[in-house]
């Protein structure tokens, strides 16, 4: 069979030894050809595991997700479900005195949305001029260093916080709470006895208030940024002063992105433990004094990281079910916030990245500290994209010259 | 000449018509330092805090320039110079606690920071003869604990982030289902509270192992829940910024995917990976609560990550304070000490991301 191939390939003029020893160089090409169009279809061990790979991890992580919920309801069933009224573990101790699973975890959901509002509402607008500053009215050169600065915030581990709170921002804040309780009292806000030690909820959110500024003012400082440099001339050139300029220039451009930035801030505040941990002196009850001690309301994390390591199995069962309300409630948060920052900026991002290298203009206003987007000024111009056709290249030089590799 | 001569003969105190209405190019500096001093003029007479001043300043700045503005100038250039000191007050403001907490963490710490307090390991000794208990302080405990549990988080976070970073940036098509939907869960899992990716661990091993399951184990996989979408988001970035031109020329010569990723990709964009991965260590090492949960706390060295309890610095910081021993300023002392080292662990890792960024660099853009 394969003698008559060479045959028949080999010249038909040569003698038969020579034939075969010449008929093997043209017998190659097609069988090498043969090959290549078969590898063209068929994907090649190392391309396949590597896909795999890849494309595992993905779906790995929506594994991990769903995971997490799982396993959250799995073990907080048990104690969602139990009486707690008869049930002899769970009418002593921290979840004593509670009818149901539901009268338990009322109270700390409001005591988590209270303390992370009151952390919003100091640190959203600090945040949010911050961001201005560093975007808007800092000197260029110092822009990038200034935002590191506050980027360096976001480094400091929260236990420090924590512990940095229990030791200054505690007494820091005893003569404004005695102030606040001698002369505005009878505000319900600044009610009841004035704390002696400082333990109160308004130190423990000052000091959230803190913690969510370094994102806060990273995503509005990114936001900002990506104001079309076009608008901001044009009304500096109608004789707008600066504040007129950002006003009807770039807060109109910003406003969905100034709004996820304020919800991924307060997703971190509801989430944040060891501040309110440490700082607060906390009772399971629905209470918004603001300067008392002992009628803070609780939050859900702080809640679970003090009564954990004292709590039976169905306590602690009870207490996954709160963590799982706090699941829930803050990825409900960051999911509007990132359909929001998904919704238009994204879109923006991807474009206003692209003109980057086009238009001089924007060029100095990149945060210097910020590696990724200096480094996206040189590289990116959005041809990171147009790689992508060349999955389905040209098959036959592939296979050639991919042999070598 | 004559000409000339008449020409800068007018200029004087009228000055021209550019430059009347404003205030002088220094006024603002005039304005603070004058604010300055008539607030530590009013506080003297009630007592001087430094505090009170610096509010007292801010707020006389604020005013006096509005008023200055408003009469010299007009409205419009008010409000302007108004929200220029208000937005640099929120950044001097942002800086008080970085400074505060930096330096009492310094000052709080450096007295207990010594070297047999990183070798040795914390105990509370009872003597029976004055029915004593004598706490040695030492973290050695901690930090063994901490590097562990960090180290086996990132064996686990590193490559599975790396992979579907590369899944995202490389396989998926923009319009994709799965790649939407793992972008977005990947935004969301970023938002996932610490102390949530803790019950996660606890909850999970104590199905699969059975009550009290604490392992050093578990907290890398709590943490590993939280370090995941960082690495993801991290290295996303930096291969999309891998110049689309170096993969077109791969596959022109022919070269496969797989190569084109490992030899052409990876490389390219090797600082920027490793600099992600750097911080986003460092974003973890610090956590405090899903540790707490998943690993508990304990006196002893412990360095099998998966039986018993395991200390770490983070945990030692906070049980320090929230469940102290029965000398108390002894267990707040290595609170802070456990606090210094955690901070300067992280510094090291974001010193290492930054250098690592400056060196490689400038060869990855061109």
């Amino acid at each position: 069979m394969s003698d008559k191939i060479s045959v028949q390939s080999a010249p038909p003029s040569s003698p038969g030894s020579v034939g075969t020893t010449t008929g093997k160089a043209p017998g190659d090409s097609p069988r090498n050809s043969a090959a290549a169009s078969r590898g063209s279809s068929r994907v090649r061990p190392g391309d396949f595991i590597f896909r795999f790979l890849s494309t595992g991890s993905a779906v790995l992580i929506m594994i991990i997700l769903a995971g997490v919920a799982l396993f959250l309801i799995i073990s907080a069933i048990p104690a969602i479900t139990a009486d707690w009224g008869t049930n002899d573990q769970l009418n002593t101790g921290p979840t004593a005195g509670f009818p149901n699973f539901w009268a338990y975890v009322g109270p700390l959901i409001w005591g988590t949305l209270w303390s992370a509002a009151i952390a919003l509402l100091i640190g959203a607008p600090i945040g949010i001029g911050i961001a201005l500053f560093i975007s808007h009215y800092a000197p260029r050169r110092l822009a990038g260093i200034l935002g590191y600065l506050v980027d360096l915030l976001a480094a400091v581990p929260s236990i420090v916080f924590g512990l940095w709170g229990i030791i200054v921002i505690r007494p820091f804040l005893l003569p404004l709470s005695d102030w606040l309780s001698a002369n505005l009292g009878w505000i319900p806000l600044f009610g009841g006895t004035v704390t002696t030690t400082g333990s109160t909820i308004l130190a423990g959110a000052l000091v959230l208030a803190v913690m969510i500024l370094p994102i806060i003012t990273s995503i509005s400082r990114e936001i900002f940024l990506q104001t079309p440099r076009l608008h901001e001339e044009a009304a500096l050139a109608l004789g707008a002063t600066r504040w007129e300029m950002i006003r009807m220039a770039v807060f109109p451009y910003a406003k969905s992105g100034i709004v996820s930035a304020t919800l991924l801030g307060l997703g971190r505040a509801l989430g944040e433990t060891m501040a309110i941990a440490l700082i607060i002196s906390p009772a399971i009850i629905v209470s918004a004094r603001l300067i008392t001690e002992g009628q803070n309301s609780q939050t859900i994390a702080a809640n679970i990281a003090l009564n954990f390591p004292i709590a039976t199995t169905l306590q602690r069962d009870a207490l996954i079910g709160t963590g799982l309300m706090l699941f829930v409630i803050s990825l409900a948060v960051n999911s509007i916030a990132r359909v929001i920052v998904n919704g238009k900026p994204r879109s923006g991002k991807k474009k206003s990245k692209t003109p980057g290298p086009s238009s001089p203009g924007p060029l100095s206003r990149v945060p210097a500290g910020d590696f990724a987007s200096a480094t996206a000024i040189d590289v990116v111009a959005g041809s990171s994209r147009a790689g992508k056709p060349g999955d389905d290249g040209p098959a036959p030089e592939e296979t050639n010259e991919g042999a070598r590799f | 000449m004559t000409a000339l001569s008449q020409r800068t003969k007018p200029t004087g105190p009228v000055g021209n018509s550019l430059t009347t209405g404003q205030l002088p190019r220094f006024s603002e500096i005039y304005v603070l330092v004058g604010a300055a001093v008539v607030s530590a003029l009013l506080l003297l007479l009630i007592g001087f805090n430094v505090v009170g001043w610096l509010v007292l300043t801010a707020i006389f700045y604020l005013i006096a320039l509005g008023l200055l503005s408003l009469v010299v100038e007009n409205r419009r250039k008010a409000t302007d110079r108004i929200v220029r000191g208000l937005v640099t007050i929120a950044f001097l403001l942002a800086l008080i606690p970085l400074v505060s907490t930096l330096s009492t963490v310094i000052i709080q710490g450096a007295g207990e920071l010594s070297w047999s307090f990183i070798t040795q390991t914390g105990a509370s000794t009872f003597d029976p003869d004055t029915l004593e208990v004598k706490q040695t302080p030492g973290a050695l405990q901690a930090i063994v604990g901490t590097l562990i549990i960090t180290g086996i988080a990132a064996l686990i976070s590193i490559p599975i982030g790396l992979f579907t970073s590369i899944y995202l940036v490389e396989y998926a098509l923009p319009k994709q289902w799965l790649a939407r939907t793992v972008t977005f869960l990947v935004d969301v899992m970023t938002g996932i509270p610490s102390i949530v990716a803790g019950l996660f661990a606890f909850s999970l091993f104590s199905i699969l192992v059975g009550p009290k399951a604490f392992s050093g184990f578990s907290a890398a996989v709590a943490l590993s829940v939280l370090m995941i979408p960082t690495v993801v988001r991290a290295c996303e970035e930096m291969l999309r910024l891998v110049p689309g031109d170096l993969r077109e020329a791969s596959y022109a010569l022919g070269v496969s995917k797989f190569a084109t990723i490992v030899k052409i990709v990876l490389p390219t964009a090797i600082a920027g990976l490793i600099t992600g991965i750097m911080l986003a260590i460092a974003r973890v090492i610090g956590e405090t609560a899903p540790i707490f949960l998943a690993a508990s706390f304990t006196d002893n060295f412990n360095s099998n990550a998966f039986d018993g309890p395991m200390q770490t610095l983070p945990v030692l910081a906070y049980t320090g304070y929230a469940f102290p021993g029965s000398d108390i300023p002894a267990s707040n002392a290595s609170a802070w000490g456990a606090a210094l080292l955690l901070v300067i662990l992280v510094v090291i890792l974001n010193l290492i991301a930054r250098v690592i960024a400056k060196i490689f660099a400038p060869k990855g853009a061109r």
